[in-house]
Parts: C-alpha cells; structure tokens; sequence
C-alpha cells in the first residue's frame, strides 16, 4: 500500500484547558502512516484529552489539529467514518449483549468486517447473553477494541486499551494491533504499560503536564536497549507509572 | 488463521439504514427492561382494571360510563410513561455508560440518533395503543368513532410524545443518571395521581384548573376529547405545543452528550 505523504495526525501548539486545569500545554505531535505509535504518560499528562481532541469530541482552545488532513471539529461528519476510537471505558448499553452490540455497530458502516469471525478472534463468542453491565472489565475492554475496527478505519484511536485485560487477552490485542499495522491501518494508543510501548510502537512520544517530552524509536529511547525504557521514562518526567 | 481483512475500507452506511438500525436496538433494548415494561404496561392497564372496578363503587359524578371515561386516560397514562420515563432514564444511563460518546464516534450523526430514538418510541407506543385498547374493548369500552376523533387522537399522541420526550430528555441531559431515575418515577407518579391524566381535569374541583394546563391534564383531555366526543381538543393542543416549546428549548441550552 502506497502511504501519502502526508501525516496521519498533526498536532501544533495545542492548548486545552478545564478551569483552572491546564490539561495540554502547547503540545507538538506528528504521527505517520501506517505506524503504530505510543503516547506514554503518567496520570493526567493529557493523554486522553489529546486524543479526544484528535478524535473532534472537542474543539482545541489554541494551536491547530489535523487528522487525515482535515479539521476533526469541522470535518467531523467526514472524518468519522474513516476513524476507529476505542474510548478508555463504557460505550455500550448496560442491557445489551456483546455480539448485539458489535453488529449494531458493524450495521451503522458500509464494509464492515466479519462480525461472527472478529467476535471469535476476540472471544466476545463467549459472553453470550450476559448483559454488558455484567461483562468483565477485560470483556468490556474487547468489545471496545472490536467496536472501534469493526468499520475497517485508515487510523484507530485507543485508549489505554489492554488495561484490565489479563495476559492472555493482552497477546490477543498485541497481535490484533500488529496485524492491522500490517494491513495499512495507522494506530494511536495511549498506555501506562512501558511494555507495551516497547514491544509494539514504532514511535514512542512520552509526554508530561501537557507537553511531550521525549520523542522517538524504542530502540532510540533506550540506546538500543542499554537503557530500559521505565528509566527514561523516569528520568524524564520524575514519575512513576 | 483468521480470514479477517483489516485493509482499510472506510465508509458510512446509508443513513436510513443507520436509522433503521439504530430504532431495532433501542426498540429491543426498551422492550427488554423489566422495570420499563412495568411502567409501560402493567401499571397503565391495572389502573384501567382497577379503576373500572372501583368507579363502579364511588361516584365521582363522571358524565360518561367510568370505562369510556378512563381508557382515553389510560391511553395518555401509557404514553406519558414511555416519552417521559422511559426516555428519561434510557437516555440518563446512556450518558452514564458512553454510549452516546461512543455513538457519536461511529457515522451515526446525532440527528440519526434522534430520528431512531423516535421511531423506537412510536413503535413502544402503537404497541401499548394497541394492548390498552384490547383491554378497554373486553371491560367494555365503546369510543366514539369519527374522523374529526381519529385526528384528535394522532395529534395528541404526536404532540404528547414531542412534549413529554422534550421534557425527559432535558432531565437526563441535566442530572446524573441515578437522580434521573429517581425524579422521572416521582414526577410520573405525582401526574398520575394529581395531573389530571387518567381522569378528567374537571373532576379536580379548584385544582382542575391548574392540571389541565400540566402536560399531563393536557394529553389526558385530548386523548377524552377524542374518544369521547370524537373531536380536535384545540383548548388542550396548544398547550402541548407550548410544552414541547419548552421543553425542546430546555434540552437545546443544557443537553450534554457525555
């Protein structure tokens, strides 16, 4: 697949404020096709609020955002078929099954993939009629993950997407991640696991109080593995995950 | 080895598919819930069976037979649960698990959300036109039918379901979904017993003239005028008008998605 030049998603002096709050201060951000990149922070570093922005659930106070070349609060209605987002929780009707969930879902775009197969790939097959509310947060997790590729997007937004998965489910989503990458698909997470960052990313952006702070390879990051890449983390912004 | 091809392939389905889809999930979703079809159903035709019964016992000097009397009001009863309550709460644990947010990152734009919204409503609402009606005709009841009532009966359910739907969805969209559910139920049972809804605003007494101006005295009157005299209520209408107004003004200023 040919990848354009242009950028999946660019960021440029974005400055977003709750209150007193601010939650992204002047933040630069480019992420390329067909990579999987990792924004990797502590708590409240502005992980999630970047990427709601990104996703156009909110309008940048200063600076300037692009995803796919175009303005995700303005273009939205253009944008959104074209986007996967996996939100950090919920997102399904307490009283709905997992598969009725993810048809609906598929129902609402136009080349949806193979509800029955992506179910079983992610085990949703399982949860049967137990209604969502009552699904385990790892279960909660996968149809989240399987709502936000059922529409066949060019870019996926996740948002810490394998917290409460147990290590098993983890692999699942690893592979699923890396496959999609493979078909084309750019790929966006945020994570407070490092290992996830270094075994998966192709670009680790850690960012911190609103700013990034490092950029890079994880081979760049960690000198080639001397270093690992918790400390960097660490040194930088004088947090522990 | 999976045959999944996760090459993009981007793309909205045709809205009215989208809608079509979204009105079957909230219409199985309504018609699931326990508590909403208590709501829906069982409380409005025990009141129908409970009143019939009893009215023959207490005379409140009703000018019409009391089934005649109250299966327009009990009609009005079903519809105020399911546009006011239920929608209420519906859309107050809606905001509470993100489905909304979440909706509105799929191509669903939100006036497909609405529209399915609708359409799932109306459908809850033939469903209970249909069973009270059966109900009213095996305890006995005789409408009066014309063409001047069959219109009368539309527009009050139309311009019922504007008003009482407006005014949930200004409910949900202010309060947290547990005081949501709390204060739909109150209010619904504080229309039923004092709102002029089931029996008419004139069997109040001083009070009557307030109710019939509540949304609920209002619908409940319309829904009388129709089956009883089989005529427009054109004194009632407006006043579901204005509250629709309301309401809607309500929900545009304070509605929030998340």
């Amino acid at each position: 697949m040919s990848v354009p030049a242009e950028p999946a998603v660019e960021v440029r002096g974005l400055v977003m404020r709750y209150g007193d709050v601010v939650a992204v201060d002047g933040l630069d951000l480019t992420i390329e096709r067909g990579t999987i990149t990792a924004v990797l922070g502590p708590n409240g570093a502005g992980k999630t609020t970047t990427l709601e922005t990104c996703e156009g659930y909110r309008r940048p106070q200063a600076g300037v955002v692009r995803v796919l070349g175009l303005d995700p609060v303005a273009s939205r209605r253009d944008l959104l078929p074209r986007i996967g987002v996996m939100l950090q929780q919920g997102g399904a009707w307490g009283g709905v099954h997992a598969m009725e969930m993810l048809r609906h879902v598929a129902s609402l775009h136009a080349h949806p993939l193979d509800v029955e197969l992506l179910g079983t790939r992610l085990g949703l097959g399982d949860c049967g009629r137990t209604p969502y509310r009552r699904l385990s947060g790892g279960q909660q997790q996968r149809l989240g993950l399987a709502m936000a590729v059922v529409g066949r997007p060019e870019l996926l937004f996740v948002d810490e997407p394998t917290a409460g998965m147990d290590p098993a489910a983890r692999r699942t989503t690893w592979d699923l991640l890396r496959e999609l990458r493979a078909a084309g698909v750019t790929v966006v997470l945020t994570t407070h696991y490092i290992e996830e960052a270094e075994r998966l990313a192709d670009q680790v952006h850690i960012i911190d109080h609103g700013r990034l702070v490092l950029s890079g390879t994880p081979a760049f990051l960690t000198h080639g593995g001397a270093r690992r890449l918790e400390d960097v983390f660490l040194e930088k912004t004088g947090t522990v995950l | 080895m999976s045959a999944l091809d996760f090459s993009p392939q981007p793309g909205a389905a045709p809205l009215s598919s989208q809608v079509r889809a979204q009105a079957r999930m909230e219409t199985r979703l309504l018609l699931r819930n326990g508590e909403q079809l208590l709501l829906a159903v069982v409380i409005p035709v025990l009141v129908l069976i409970g009143g019939v019964v009893g009215l023959t016992h207490v005379d409140l000097s009703l000018t019409h037979r009391p089934v005649d009397e109250l299966t327009p009001g009990v009609l009005a009863l079903a519809i105020m649960s399911s546009a006011f309550t239920s929608v209420a709460i519906a859309t107050g644990f809606e905001r509470r698990y993100g489905v909304l947010k979440r909706l509105g990152a799929s191509p669903l734009p939100r006036s497909g959300l609405l529209a399915g919204k609708v359409v799932a409503l109306l459908v809850v609402e033939v469903l209970q036109v249909v069973l009270v009606s059966l109900v009213g005709l095996v305890l006995g009841w005789s409408p009066s039918w014309s063409v001047a009532g069959c219109l009368g009966f539309v527009l009050a359910l139309v311009l019922g379901t504007a008003s009482f739907a407006s005014l949930g969805l200004f409910l949900a969209g202010t309060l947290r979904a547990e005081a949501t559910l709390a204060v739909a139920n109150l209010v619904y049972l504080l229309l039923l017993a004092g709102g002029a809804v089931v029996l008419p605003s004139s069997s109040y007494g001083a009070f009557g003239s307030v109710a019939r101006w509540l949304p609920s005295g209002a619908l409940g009157d319309a829904m009388r005028a129709a089956f009883l005299d089989g005529a427009v209520a054109w004194s009632s209408l407006p006043c579901l008008v204005g509250w629709a107004l309301v309401g809607g003004y309500l929900t545009a200023r304070t509605f929030s998605w998340e």
